[in-house]
């Protein structure tokens, strides 16, 4: 079927047709009124789509809107149905896909951080080496007995999941992560 | 188990009872801008380079197609109108969804009758052979595409729509224009026009000979019968004794459905009254209620099977009570007939759940409502008695009674492609067995 496809190209062979699995941040503010969460995920779960990262808080209080950032996986032409669909939903009001507009950008990736609170317990060496990877992380100790710490980390998903790695063999005992926010690059607003 | 055992009630508004007894001052809707939808902000204007860019393509076309649906007749009448000068402009084919029906006249030169699963020969093959098509207020649904890998393969894909969310989600094209459909129409005849771009004669005349063909293949014949009914002649004759009125047709689901959207010739937009995708049995007579109510003047006929009609049929009494003489139509084969036929083609002919040997006698059952009850067995009566059916002033079940076996073709069976269609004359016992593959059957 391709080969007669050469001379009246349709756009089921266009080259630039993906389908390479990406990961998008989507950033959506939403109207903050009960039910609206679960909309969004509904229709992620409805649909069959994925959520890697889902973090949600009132920004504007006046006007009650709250910003969902949401990172996602799927094909280019999958993470185009989600924006659209997300843009359906009547509490909505405006769905952005961060990853897109970094790339138009010229830049690798929005900026994206993530907090975790993480629970290590311990004596001796192990509590030590904790402590010395804590400090080369730039984790906060906020809580502290003489058996245990609780690190505040703060970056990218990576760090994160680098740092919660390496404290497994310490004594790793719990782990709270806030999900992803993030932001666009440079001087404009969403 | 997390529920009580017991009936499931999804109840989709709950008003609380200090809610109803409150009282309050009513305030009617104004058109005050604040007032109006915070975040629903429809496109549409569409891109105008895009526009420009699809006329270019029209132009160019040798084979085009022009596939429209509900989402023009949505748009309004104005949009009909627009869509009948594209037509009348380029001299394209054009086809149209079962929710689509009426934008363009059934009487038009260029009319190629409904596509899709029970569309015509001539509309499916043209879909598939086309190199251009123009997809105008549809949405590619799966009654329409059949196989989406073999969808129209050689063509390159112009969709117009107003929600983008339905560019590329089962088809990918070439060009989306995001708008609506009137106000897109309104630019692209603009654009044809002040450009006086041309369809290439030479080639639409081999397309439209092509097209002729297919047409000549006769994809609707159906064998006549003297002594039986055939629920398509029943159609037939209900189109030539009312088309010259101003007549609404709604229908419930099912065969009869199908042969009403095949059989019966829509004119006007706003016409047709079909729940289409949602595929709810019981939709026909309450909507001709409403249409009737709407219309006190006009003739509104619910084209109806004998199982749909009893999905709603206490609406017998709202048209009585309020003076509506809505006409119901019931083509009556004693089966779920689109359930049996299914069952024939994808369960192995195990007909089970679709025959009904008990039906109520409907003419005692209208006459138990108030209304009056006719019934029909004999195709030499049928005409005198939708005579008497369109001249009663009152809500009528019009029994009609109808070939039982007698299944809905054309078909494109499901796994299959535009160009696999199950004509009539080929639709035997064994053709129909083998029409679906064990892939096919899955897909359904």
């Amino acid at each position: 079927m391709n080969a007669q496809n050469v001379d009246a190209p349709s756009a089921y062979f266009l080259a630039e047709v993906s389908n390479e699995i990406e990961t998008h941040t989507l950033s959506l503010l939403v109207d903050n009124e009960p039910g609206v969460l679960a909309r969004v995920i509904g229709l992620f779960s409805g649909r069959g789509y994925n959520i890697d990262s889902l973090t949600v808080s009132e920004t504007e209080h006046e006007k009650h809107l709250s910003r969902i950032t949401i990172v996602t996986t799927g094909t280019p032409m999958i993470i185009e149905q989600i924006r659209h669909q997300l843009d359906r939903l009547v509490p909505v009001h405006r769905v952005t896909d961060l990853t897109v507009r970094a790339r138009r950008a010229n830049q690798d990736k929005p900026l994206e951080r993530e907090l975790a609170l993480i629970k290590v317990v311990g004596d001796g060496d192990k509590r030590l080496e904790a402590l010395r990877l804590g400090d080369a992380f730039r984790a906060t100790v906020i809580d502290a007995t003489t058996d245990h710490f609780v690190f505040e980390i703060t970056g990218r998903t990576s760090k994160i999941e680098q740092f919660i790695a390496i404290m497994k063999p310490l004594g790793l005992v719990e782990v709270s992560r806030t999900g992803v926010a993030a932001v666009q690059r440079g001087p404009e607003g969403l | 188990m997390s529920r009580p055992p017991g009936a499931l009630v999804l109840s989709l508004f709950d008003i609380p009872k200090d809610v109803q007894f409150a009282t309050g001052t009513y305030q009617g809707p104004t058109p005050n801008p604040a007032a109006a939808h915070k975040s629903y902000r429809p496109q549409v204007k569409g891109d105008a380079a895009s526009i420009r860019k699809a006329a270019e393509m029209m132009a160019a076309a040798k084979r085009p197609v022009l596939y429209t649906g509900g989402g023009v007749i949505n748009s309004g009448p104005q949009a009909c109108q627009l869509l009948r000068e594209l037509v009348q402009l380029t001299g394209f084919p054009i086809t149209s969804t079962l929710m689509g029906l009426g934008a363009y006249p059934a009487s038009g030169e260029n009319w190629l009758g409904m596509l899709g699963m029970h569309g015509t020969y001539e509309a499916n093959m043209a879909m598939h052979d086309c190199d251009l098509m123009v997809c105008i207020g549809a949405r590619f649904d799966d009654r329409i595409t059949g196989r989406t890998d073999a969808f129209s393969p050689n063509s390159r894909k112009i969709h117009i729509d107003i929600d983008p969310s339905s560019i590329n989600k089962t088809i990918n094209v070439d060009l989306p224009i995001i708008g609506d459909v009137g106000h897109v129409l309104e630019d692209l005849v603009r654009i044809w026009r002040s450009s006086s771009l041309k369809s290439g004669e030479a080639a639409a005349k081999s397309w439209h000979a092509q097209i002729d063909a297919w047409r000549a293949r006769n994809s609707l014949a159906y064998k006549p019968n003297q002594d039986i009914i055939m629920p398509q002649y029943a159609v037939q004759r209900l189109y030539e004794l009312t088309k010259h009125r101003k007549t609404y047709i709604s229908t419930e689901v099912g065969q009869h459905q199908m042969w009403a959207a095949q059989f019966y010739g829509f004119e006007e937009p706003n016409r047709w009254l079909t729940s289409g995708g949602l595929g709810t049995m019981g939709y026909g007579l309450p909507a001709a209620i409403g249409a009737q109510a709407a219309h006190r003047d006009a003739l509104c006929i619910d084209i109806a099977g004998d199982a749909s009609i009893l999905m709603n049929i206490q609406e017998m009494s709202t048209a009585v009570q309020f003076g509506l003489p809505v006409k119901v139509f019931i083509l009556n084969n004693q089966y779920m007939g689109m359930v049996r036929q299914w069952q024939q083609l994808l369960h192995g002919n195990r007909l089970s759940h679709s025959y009904t040997d008990s039906l109520p006698d409907f003419v005692k059952l209208a006459d138990a409502y108030g209304g009056v009850g006719l019934r029909v067995d004999k195709p030499h009566d049928l005409d005198d008695a939708i005579e008497e059916m369109i001249a009663v002033d009152k809500p009528v079940l019009f029994d009609c009674r109808v070939a039982n076996l007698a299944n809905c073709f054309p078909m494109i069976p499901s796994g299959k492609a535009h160009n696999e269609m199950l004509l009539p004359d080929e639709a035997n016992d064994e053709a129909v067995a083998n029409a679906i593959s064990a892939e096919g059957k899955s897909l359904v």
